[in-house]
């Protein structure tokens, strides 16, 4: 449908311009030297005071009959805490990472639903830096958590060597463990992340800007091909609402997983 | 499409601006302190409070349970030792209702016994009365029938009397002989 559009949009002849990443980098609100806050930023400092605030108020009673907003929060802080690392980490060990868990669920959650919120719009996490930020933070949780519990030996032999392997394969497999667990794991942690909030808000701006060109500019004809191009970018706005939702979790889920295998013993 | 029209205008979309990674960096770190600190504590709480609350509930459930066990056993004990108690109180009452029969009947024959032994002394009483009146009366209407007939005085006492004496004599020995024949 988007080949569609474009083809109207190019046989006019006008000359349709995509949004390109320099649309999506909103100009600085104020800046230091270096240091430009922008609405990203805000937004990233908003989050935290959104999933604080959310949850502290819906705990400040701590009624034994929860109210809906406790509810709500209890059913929040009960799926990171159960599903998320009961179930993953495991019974005996999850309970000291279930903040780190609650923390980056809720916290990606938020930023990654503002790409759905009419007026802010802007999942933070099409910036790559932010989810750099998160990958590392997780990165250097469960790093240090493995060889904290196993040494630093025992660690990285869990981390190169699976073992039920003949020794002779170790030769090529060593290496490939190393770069899949250790280089790869992060980096893809973050890339993931990042993509498909990036993809999502940019599939959408194009869908939208489409949409505005051809009724505001191409007129006459082709203004009907807005209804196709306006239809894609609503059932994108919905996919793009389960995919935040979804990313959120994925995260949150493979964070779980990495601990799992830093505090589990063996393979 | 974009993306390639991005790199070749030389923003390269995976390369961060490092304030970026920093201030998401401290905002997740400040969101992580805040919910290892207040957040999770409170959630930890309610759980906690709300699973004591439920086995307080089910603890006082099963007491009450094991107690209305304990008191319907009881009651079933109560009621078959009152059974055991109103079988033995019959049995008892029976007992003492065959002795009471057997001792009426006893006192009653015993009783009877004692009428009949009265009233044959009585009858034999009077009838030794009625005997010695009949033979007083019998001797001076014959005393005096015998005067009337014989003349004769026979005022003295002495005299008259051996000679009834002597007729009751006769009698008895008549009579006694009639009896033997």
């Amino acid at each position: 449908m988007i080949s569609n559009g474009l083809v109207v949009a190019a046989g006019e002849q006008q000359g349709y311009q995509a949004p390109t990443i320099d649309d999506m980098h909103l100009p600085a609100i104020f800046e230091i030297g270096s240091f430009a806050f922008g609405k990203q930023m805000l937004l990233v400092m908003l989050s935290v005071v959104i999933v604080a605030g959310f949850f502290m108020y819906a705990a400040r009673k701590r009624a034994m009959v929860p109210s809906r907003t406790q509810f709500i929060g209890e059913m929040g802080y009960g799926m990171a805490r159960n599903s998320l690392g009961k179930e993953i980490i495991g019974a005996h060990a999850y309970k000291p990472f279930v903040p780190l868990l609650f923390t980056a669920f809720f916290f990606i959650l938020v930023n990654n639903l503002y790409g759905s919120i009419p007026l802010i719009q802007l999942p933070t996490m099409s910036y790559v830096g932010s989810a750099y930020a998160l990958a590392i933070i997780a990165y250097v949780t469960w790093v240090g958590v493995g060889i904290k519990r196993k040494g630093l030996g025992t660690f990285f032999k869990d981390m190169t060597m699976p073992s039920g392997v003949p020794p002779v394969i170790y030769v090529i497999l060593i290496p490939i463990e190393f770069m899949s667990n250790m280089l790869i794991r992060p980096a893809t942690h973050a890339l993931r992340l990042f993509a498909t909030m990036f993809g999502g808000h940019l599939a959408i701006m194009v869908a939208a800007s489409l949409t505005q060109y051809l009724i505001m500019e191409a007129g006459g004809f082709a203004a009907l091909a807005s209804v196709g191009s306006g239809v894609l970018g609503i059932f994108l706005f919905f996919l793009e609402l389960m995919i935040q939702c979804i990313q959120a979790y994925v995260f949150t889920l493979l964070l779980a997983v990495y601990l799992q295998g830093s505090v589990s013993e063996g393979h | 499409m974009s993306f390639l029209m991005a790199a070749e205008e030389g923003a390269n979309p995976l390369i961060p601006n490092i304030w970026e990674i920093a201030i998401t960096a401290i905002g997740f770190l400040i969101l992580l302190f805040i919910v290892t600190k207040y957040v999770v504590p409170a959630f930890e709480k309610i759980y906690q409070d709300r699973k004591e609350a439920i086995e307080g509930g089910l603890a006082k459930a099963e007491k009450a349970q094991a107690e209305a066990a304990a008191a319907r056993e009881e009651y079933g004990q109560q009621l078959e030792s009152a059974r055991l108690e109103a079988q033995k109180i019959r049995e008892e009452a029976r007992a003492e209702g065959d002795s009471i029969i057997a001792e009426a009947k006893e006192r009653a024959s015993v009783e009877a016994a004692r009428i009949t032994e009265n009233a044959q002394k009585t009858i034999a009483a009077e009838r030794a009365s009625a005997q010695a009146s009949l033979r007083t009366e019998v001797g001076t209407l014959a005393t005096a029938l015998a005067g009337k007939i014989v003349g004769e005085s026979l005022a003295d006492d002495q005299r008259s009397s051996r000679v009834v004496d002597r007729f009751l004599a006769d009698l008895d020995a008549q009579q006694q002989a009639g009896a033997t024949r």
